[in-house]
């Protein structure tokens, strides 16, 4: 195993961790502002996904499909909060579960009603094929780069939209005094509106972004949706630091594991047989990782509220 | 509907129409309709039905379900169709672990069951029995099939499947007969998306060829991801990752990739132009091989519907086994453990015209047998 | 007697008719409806011993099922191939070892999951829960030695002394035995000063602690006997389909479990299995009428959630003692 090798391994982690941002941040801020757990979280990325490759087949352009991908996942999550998530804000968590688990239902047949049983074409952007020179000779896709940008670009811009700006001042007031913001004169529906819309944007567009790389198809949010929230419990539920940090350490875990597990099986078994078992090893890796943590910190690494 | 009408019409006026006994038969379909794997039944459904159609048979009663893909309402439909419908005949289950749900429980109650496409080695094997025939292949069919063809052209393959038992198998068959040396043997998780750790590995391994077997939305994520990263070495598969239900998905990037399966729709027979054009007549879209496979379990029933009646289980059992009908595949027969004896092609993905589809390049096996069937005491 | 204790008796009293009914009319298939309502209802029961009494939401109950599935699977598998087990002991088809075998295994895992997800509360309760089941059923799909994802036939369905348990009202009946004994166990808990206890808990931590009881301790025993009859009712889904296979491990199965309960009414005596009727029911019905069914069930369940708060048991024997 070449050093080379390691590092594009560590890059793939870092990129599918910040692919987990992009879901994990909706829904830590959700869960953060107005308490409500989102199952169908899963659901707003597919939209994404859909809406990208539908406007892309259609036009040509990624770039409107992913245009696009923000504006029918913003929507969604708008329609959705307005018709029915607003409704489950005093509710218990056992109300929410049920209700966003009743939403995968209709939004996945919903979907294959319109769209038909078969996935759907969607590739990276001319723009950004190919593949980039690393130093000590290997190569790395340039698209998979990008969205560690676009990752990390999210994660500056939500920092500051939360610490600089009035809607950020009203989000943490939100967070940390509900009444508060009542007192303060802001219209709560809609600042919870805008931040429901928001976390579906965000996962609208790791369905784009992710749908260029995998398959279009129904029921492609809920695989990722149990990782986001994997990462929100390991990062501590509310904060967005603890979803970045979370991110990152599942993306490498899960790559990490499934890459090196293998190698080290193989040192004292048949490759086959190695190869098996790391595999099953890797596979529940992630979960026992969290198991860990929780059990020392029943509150996740950065605990929000606590 | 209009299109399927005429489209019946003309083959009812073509086919020496004629059942020997006229009497109804009922048979439940159990398969995927509805959620990501919904492609393949959906495929699987309309092949058969076009069979039923174009025969203008009037005495066959298909009742269609759902399973959703999961195990357990599999099971609970089979007891419906089984205990309330009262039906002779099954089939349509798309996935191994849907049918080793109900398959062995269906035969025990004297329920003959017709497979259109899953293969688990359990049911070819000890666990074979007369009253369970399959239409399509034995599981480990064209990963064999592959392993065979490989042999030609590559000495060091990478080989790839998800960590679960027909993964397993594949990779098993795929070994059984390759000769090269494995340029490393990777098992990935089930229903996992994104192969870029797999394709770093595959990139450092100086490997020539690599050989993948990820059913569904894997095979498109992997194929896909594959592409883009330029690593340029030839791709091998079975034909579920590359057949025509998820080739639009895949665009470009599947050109060239070579695959197995026992049928193409280019293949030169009389039953498979009727099947073809008729597919895209009624349905107007090129069919996969799913369909194929429905298409002749349907036709299947009706030859041995003509020999025997439903209700004579034994008769109507022999009556299946002679396999007399026109396979879309061309040669087919059962072989004693009721799995086909059938020629194995490589097919190439080209383009023809704007479509993506499978071109047959070259035959891999030529009358192939299942490593199992001396397991199977019947 | 309260209103809910009779209705709850009308209710089960209501599936044994109906099971009877479809006997006579020679529907044998209603009968396994009936029974897999019956089963659903045991388990969902198990799960409101945690649930509904302790408020802990448990999103992982799948795992026990499973295990109680597997262990029904297992034993089976090696009893039909003669293969001793473990030690040299041999595999049964025994029902009565198998239930118990089961839930013997279920309660370890659950004492071990409870050690370390009753730490945590709330949200993270629900995530730590979810991921043990997840890490069980990565394990069962990739665990070659019993089928792995393609799942473990059961070629003869086990058996009871007494009884043809192939005869589907004779497996009703004992599954509607077990059911019976699961409520009236749910009720003595409910009922007990330990049930008091756990319910006490689910309001207030120092108002339990201050009557001198570990929250700690009552919980994680209410988490393992939850276990144990979720796992009870597992081993019998496993002889009614005579197959197993690591979805009963999925995180939907976990997820069905709950819908079940909040369809019939948290913490009620008679809400699982009421909820068990209606899910069992509106599925099998609405799966006839359309492919599309799924999008139907979802509007449906989202209806009780908004509309129908208390589920069917709010319906009708009003709200329950403990709001």
């Amino acid at each position: 195993m070449s050093l080379t090798l390691l590092i594009e391994q560590i890059l793939n982690g870092l990129q599918f961790g910040v692919m987990l941002f992009l879901m994990a941040a909706g829904l830590t801020l959700i869960f953060g502002v107005m308490g409500l757990i989102n199952l169908a979280h899963g659901s707003l990325f597919m939209v994404g996904a859909f809406a990208c490759a539908t406007v892309a087949a259609a036009t040509g352009s990624f770039w409107l499909g992913l245009v696009a991908s923000l504006a029918a996942a913003a929507a969604a999550g708008a329609l959705v909060e307005i018709l029915v998530i607003r409704r489950l804000y005093e509710r218990d968590h056992l109300d929410q579960v049920l209700a966003t688990f009743a939403l995968i239902l209709i939004f996945s047949e919903g979907t294959r009603w319109v769209f038909g049983s078969f996935p759907l074409y969607l590739d990276i952007p001319q723009l950004l094929s190919g593949a980039v020179h690393l130093p000590g000779g290997a190569q790395y896709p340039i698209y998979r780069l990008a969205v560690i940008g676009v990752g990390i670009a999210v994660a500056i811009g939500l920092y500051l939209l939360i610490g600089k700006t009035r809607l950020g001042m009203r989000i943490r007031a939100g967070e940390s005094d509900r009444e508060m913001i009542g007192a303060l004169g802001i219209d709560i529906g809609t600042l919870y509106t805008l931040v429901f819309a928001l976390g579906a944007a965000l996962a609208g567009l790791a369905g784009a972004m992710v749908g260029a790389l995998q398959s279009v198809q129904v029921g492609m949010g809920e695989p990722v949706l149990i990782l986001a929230f994997v990462v929100i419990v390991i990062g501590g539920i509310g904060s967005i630091k603890g979803a970045l940090v979370g991110s990152i350490l599942v993306g490498l875990t899960e790559t990490l594991g499934r890459f090196l597990l293998p190698h080290v099986f193989g040192l004292f078994m048949p490759n086959s047989e190695a190869a098996t078992v790391g595999a099953a090893l890797a596979s529940m890796l992630i979960y026992i990782v969290m198991a860990l943590i929780l059990a020392f910190r029943p509150q996740g690494l950065f605990a929000a509220n606590a | 509907m209009k299109k399927l009408l005429a489209a019946s019409l003309l083959a009812l006026s073509a086919s020496v129409a004629g059942n020997a006994f006229a009497e109804p038969i009922k048979i439940g379909m159990i398969t995927t309709l509805s959620g990501g794997g919904a492609g393949l039944g959906i495929d699987a459904r309309d092949g058969f039905m076009l069979a039923i159609e174009q025969s203008g048979n009037k005495e066959v009663d298909v009742v269609i379900e759902d399973d959703a893909q999961k195990p357990e309402l599999a099971v609970q439909i089979a007891d419906k169709m089984i205990q309330s419908d009262k039906v002779d005949l099954m089939t349509g289950i798309i996935w191994s672990n849907l049918a080793m749900a109900v398959v062995p429980s269906a035969t025990a109650q004297d329920v003959i069951y017709l497979s259109v496409n899953a293969g688990p080695s359990a049911l070819a094997g000890a666990g074979c029995s007369p009253s369970y025939f399959n239409v399509a292949y034995q599981n480990d069919n064209f990963h064999e099939a592959m392993g065979e063809a490989a042999n030609k052209d590559y000495k060091k393959t990478f080989i790839m499947a998800p960590n679960y038992p027909a993964g397993k198998d594949s990779l098993t068959g795929f070994k059984r007969f390759y000769k090269g040396e494995l340029a490393g043997e990777v098992y990935t998780k089930l229903g996992q998306t994104d192969y870029a750790a797999e394709i770093a590995q595959i990139r450092a391994s100086g490997a020539d060829s690599v050989f993948i077997f990820l059913p569904g939305g894997m095979g498109i994520a992997f194929t896909k991801q594959y592409a883009q990263s330029g690593v340029g070495l030839p791709l091998l598969g079975p034909a579920f990752s590359f057949s025509q239900d998820v080739l639009p998905a895949i665009g470009d990037a599947a050109l060239g990739v070579k695959n197995t399966a026992s049928w193409a729709y280019d293949l030169d027979n009389e039953a498979n132009k009727a099947f073809v054009e008729g597919f895209k007549e009624a349905y107007g879209r090129l069919p996969s091989v799913y369909a194929a496979q429905g298409y002749d379990t349907a036709n299947l029933i009706l030859s041995a519907a003509e020999k025997a009646s439903v209700k004579d289980k034994d008769a109507f059992r022999a009556a299946l086994k002679e396999a007399d009908f026109d396979s879309v595949r061309g040669k087919f027969s059962f072989n004693t453990n009721n799995h086909p004896i059938q020629d194995f092609y490589v097919r190439e993905v080209v383009k023809d015209g704007d479509t993506l589809t499978n071109k047959i390049v070259a035959t891999a096996f030529t009358d192939h047998k299942d490593a199992y069937a001396a397991e199977c005491k019947m | 007697m309260t209103r809910e204790t009779t209705i709850s008796i009308v209710i089960v009293a209501g599936l044994l008719a109906a099971a009877f009914i479809a006997q006579a009319m020679g529907e044998t298939f209603y009968i396994t409806l009936a029974t897999r309502m019956a089963i659903l209802g045991l388990a969902a029961t198990g799960l409101n011993i945690a649930l509904g009494l302790g408020g802990l939401v448990s999103f992982g109950h799948a795992a026990f099922f499973g295990i109680g599935g597997y262990a029904a699977g297992i034993l089976a598998t090696h009893a039909f191939n003669s293969e001793p087990l473990l030690l040299g002991l041999p595999g049964t088809n025994q029902m009565i070892v198998i239930w118990i075998a089961g839930a013997i295994a279920a309660g370890l895992v659950a004492v071990l999951i409870g050690l370390i997800s009753l730490r945590t509360s709330g949200v993270y309760f629900i995530m730590i829960t979810l991921a043990f089941a997840q890490m069980i059923y990565y394990f069962a799909i990739s665990w070659p030695a019993y089928g792995g994802e393609d799942g473990l036939s059961i070629y003869v369905r086990n058996t009871f002394p007494g009884t043809n348990t192939l005869a589907p009202m004779s497996f009703f009946l004992i599954c509607f035995g077990l059911l019976v004994i699961g409520l009236v166990f749910f009720a003595l808990i409910r009922d007990s000063r330990f049930g008091a206890a756990l319910q006490a808990g689910r309001q207030n931590d120092t108002r339990l602690a201050a009557v001198g009881i570990g929250p700690f301790r009552v919980r994680l025993v209410a988490f393992v006997i939850s276990a144990m009859m979720t796992a009870l009712a597992g081993a019998l889904f496993a002889d009614l389909n005579r197959f197993v296979s690591p979805s009963m491990f999925s995180w939907h199965m976990s997820g069905e479990l709950i819908v079940l309960i909040i369809i019939g009414g948290v913490g009620r005596l008679a809400g699982p299995l009421a909820g068990a009727i209606v899910y069992v029911l509106f599925e099998f019905a609405l799966g006839g009428i359309t492919e599309h069914w799924q999008f139907f069930l979802g509007l449906i369940l989202l209806a009780v959630v908004l509309f129908a708060r208390g589920g069917v048991m709010g319906l009708l024997a009003g709200r329950a003692r403990h709001g």
